[in-house]
């Protein structure tokens, strides 16, 4: 089943992506930094939930009340920070949902991400009850149809011999020592998220927390406008001998309540825990073969933490170098935590096909695409070609799709990722004949290994080890950043290469013709 | 390198169509939470309803009585168990029956809870029912060895739209409660 939703859902979702991409860039496009935004949804919901609890009462009597003194005046920033709060809690849920719809679309629950996928299922129940029990603790008519329902579910479960909903019988039988549960739900468990969230995050080096200041800001700027617009009402206190016949309701955080009072207790816990479980088990389930860890071959590392420094995921650590001198590192691959995308390989300072050594042993390298072949592909193609000057596109596997760019004058030579790309192969392409050289990888943001596309870019860039060497004609390289779907752009980026290499021939061949004449 | 830097390249080319693009798709997403924040309203209840909530938390009578052991079975039990006198913990279920109107709307039999059965009974439901005048009657029986319902009440009581009634049992004064 598995194997049939993400392509048709990968291609959907990439659809979605690229349209935004042209209103954000793909840089600031929000779909590629769902997570970045939770991150700062939560920052907004930390600030805004702070200064409401520093007006807050928990008592039954003083809890609506305060909340009431609060937002009084729709234009005071109590009322405005009660609003943003409750908005940043739906966008929050939203951005959630988003997130996890990304993920398993794209298949990123296998493998070396079953760890962040697993840990990412364990933060929904704490996101619902955190998110639910901010509404018990405004007790107005909401709040206590929220608390209510809440406690009519758990009571389906056989784990408590008094039922909780016997606590919202009477009046009387409330007391202050209830508000404390309600504020242990709400902020106790949003601590508890945060903890669960790190662990979600133990698994990416360099993870991306914030989102560019542009996004932050419009996203910010988007809640609080809403906010001042559309200013959340507070409806009657709560009343435990009425049930209001129509509630204003906040659907996107409340809707378990109408699922279970539409079907019943037993069964929305059946779906819930269903879905539950049916996203915890797909790491699970037979899928492609894992991709082949890379490689650590002692004699040519030097202990440079290069690939350490670039690893997406943490699987590379550095020991003490057990047959070199004191002092020299070496790189070990831990093949539990390896996405096998061949980064590290791009960085080593080994990966140089000047080498001349009839079989290029790199320090860190990838089995099943290996720096030796790479270049042995290069020299080849470069021999076979029919055209006199060919091109050489160095594509993603995952990025656009360069069969569709076949020509004559192309040679394309697929690479796991664009990161897996020793600069210095660039400069020996164009020694070796090459007209020019097109490095074809993923969005910065959209690179399926996280950091791929952006270490390509700041390597070809001369911004990072290894560098393309400054002697090299940037007028004869390019980096493109294509998608699947974005073909186009790699036929065009093809078309100029070659009308470039036409006009600076022309313009060598007029020059040589002035020197002779 | 033509597009040396994809963070710049996003910088310098965003047009007006995309700051409108922008602009467009912020208040969407604005409008999305807002909208389905409210609306539609959530109607629990159907109009001229009432609910009415039979919640008992009430502990049955011992299912069975003490009794003097015999010197036989005294002796088949560990010298240190030897009580004269053995009183099983088990509780005797509650079994509550709900009539509205002289029709049966309810009638739940709740075990003892805990592993040896010797805890309270709980029970909780929730009823809606048309809203007006209705005659209520309530049956409690918590002891397994008598067929009669020691706890009744009969009450005719007027329901408002939306009120919500609370049958529950006052095992202090040992009666059922409606509130």
């Amino acid at each position: 089943m598995t194997r049939t939703i993400a392509p048709s859902g990968n291609a959907a979702w990439r659809w979605l992506e690229q349209g935004f991409d042209r209103a954000f860039g793909a840089s600031g496009n929000p779909l590629r930094l769902l997570g970045a935004l939770l991150f700062l949804c939560f920052a907004v919901l930390l600030v805004s939930g702070a200064w409401l609890y520093a007006g807050y009462d928990t008592s039954v009597r003083g809890a609506h009340a305060s909340v009431a003194r609060l937002t009084e005046s729709r234009w005071s920033m109590g009322a405005l920070m009660h609003s943003l709060h409750r908005y940043a809690t739906d966008a929050f849920v939203i951005l959630t949902v988003l997130h996890l719809v990304r993920e398993l679309l794209y298949g990123h629950w296998r493998h070396f991400r079953r760890f962040s996928w697993l840990s990412g299922c364990a933060l929904l129940p704490f996101i619902g009850a955190a998110a639910i029990g901010g509404f018990w603790l405004v007790w107005d008519e909401l709040g206590l149809f929220s608390a209510v329902a809440s406690a009519e579910w758990l009571d389906a479960l056989p784990l408590l011999g008094e039922p909780l909903s016997r606590n919202f019988l009477r009046a009387a039988a409330l007391s202050d020592r209830l508000f404390s549960l309600f504020v242990f739900v709400h902020i106790g468990v949003s601590l508890l998220l945060v903890l669960v969230a790190w662990l979600h995050l133990q698994r990416v080096s360099r993870a991306v927390v914030m989102p560019t200041r542009a996004l932050a800001f419009g996203t910010t700027l988007s809640l609080l406008a809403l906010s001042v617009l559309a200013p959340v009402a507070q409806p009657a206190p709560a009343n435990l001998a009425r049930i209001p016949a129509a509630l204003s309701f906040d659907w996107w955080v409340l809707w378990p309540h109408a699922l279970m009072y539409a079907s019943s207790a037993s069964m929305t816990w059946g779906i819930v825990l269903a879905m539950g479980a049916g996203l915890c088990a797909l790491p699970f389930l037979p899928g492609a073969p894992r991709a082949a860890a890379a490689v650590v071959d002692p004699q040519h590392c030097n202990g440079c933490r290069r690939c350490f420094e670039d690893c997406p995921y943490g699987a590379v650590s550095m020991i003490a170098h057990p047959t070199a001198g004191h002092g020299r590192e070496l790189a070990l691959v831990d093949a539990a935590l390896c996405a096998g995308c061949g980064i590290c390989a791009g960085a080593c300072p080994s990966a140089t096909p000047f080498r001349s050594v009839l079989q290029l042993v790199n320090g860190i390298d990838m089995p099943g695409l290996t720096v030796d072949s790479l270049r042995q592909q290069l020299r080849e193609g470069l021999r076979a070609s029919s055209a006199p000057r060919p091109l050489v596109l160095f594509a993603c596997l995952h990025g656009a799709d360069s069969t569709r760019v076949a020509a004559n004058d192309v040679l394309v030579l697929p690479l796991i990722c664009s990161g897996q790309l020793p600069p210095a192969f660039v400069e020996y392409a164009l020694r070796d004949g090459a007209a020019a050289v097109l490095v074809a990888s993923c969005h910065d943001y959209g690179c399926e290994y996280r950091l791929g596309a952006r270490w390509t870019g700041a390597r070809l860039n001369a911004q990072r080890e290894p560098q393309l060497r400054a002697g090299v004609a940037r007028s004869r390289v390019q980096w493109l950043a294509a998608e699947r779907g974005e073909e186009a752009r790699l036929v065009a980026a093809l078309d100029a290469l070659r009308e470039r290499g036409a006009r600076d021939g022309q313009r060598a061949m007029n020059g040589h013709g002035a020197d002779h004449g | 390198m033509a597009e040396a830097d994809n963070h710049a390249r996003t910088r310098h080319t965003l047009g007006w169509r995309a700051w409108l693009g922008q602009a467009v798709l912020y208040g969407l997403f604005a409008l999305v939470i807002g909208v389905f924040s409210h609306w539609p309203p959530y109607r629990h209840l159907p109009p001229d309803t009432a609910v009415i909530k039979l919640s008992v938390l009430h502990t049955g009578k011992p299912k069975s009585a003490c009794h003097q052991l015999s010197a036989e079975e005294l002796a088949a039990l560990p010298p240190n168990m030897r009580a004269p006198v053995s009183c099983p913990r088990e509780r005797s279920p509650v079994v509550v029956e709900l009539d509205i109107d002289g029709a049966a709307a309810a009638r739940i039999a709740a075990p003892p809870s805990g592993l040896s059965g010797d805890g309270a009974s709980a029970i909780y439901t929730r009823l809606a029912v048309a809203a007006g005048e209705r005659a209520i009657a309530v049956r409690l029986r918590d002891d397994a060895n008598n067929a009669d319902f020691a706890y009744h009440i009969e009450q005719r009581v007027t329901l408002a739209p939306a009120q919500v009634l609370v049958i529950d049992f006052d095992a202090e004064h040992g009666e059922i409660t409606l509130q």
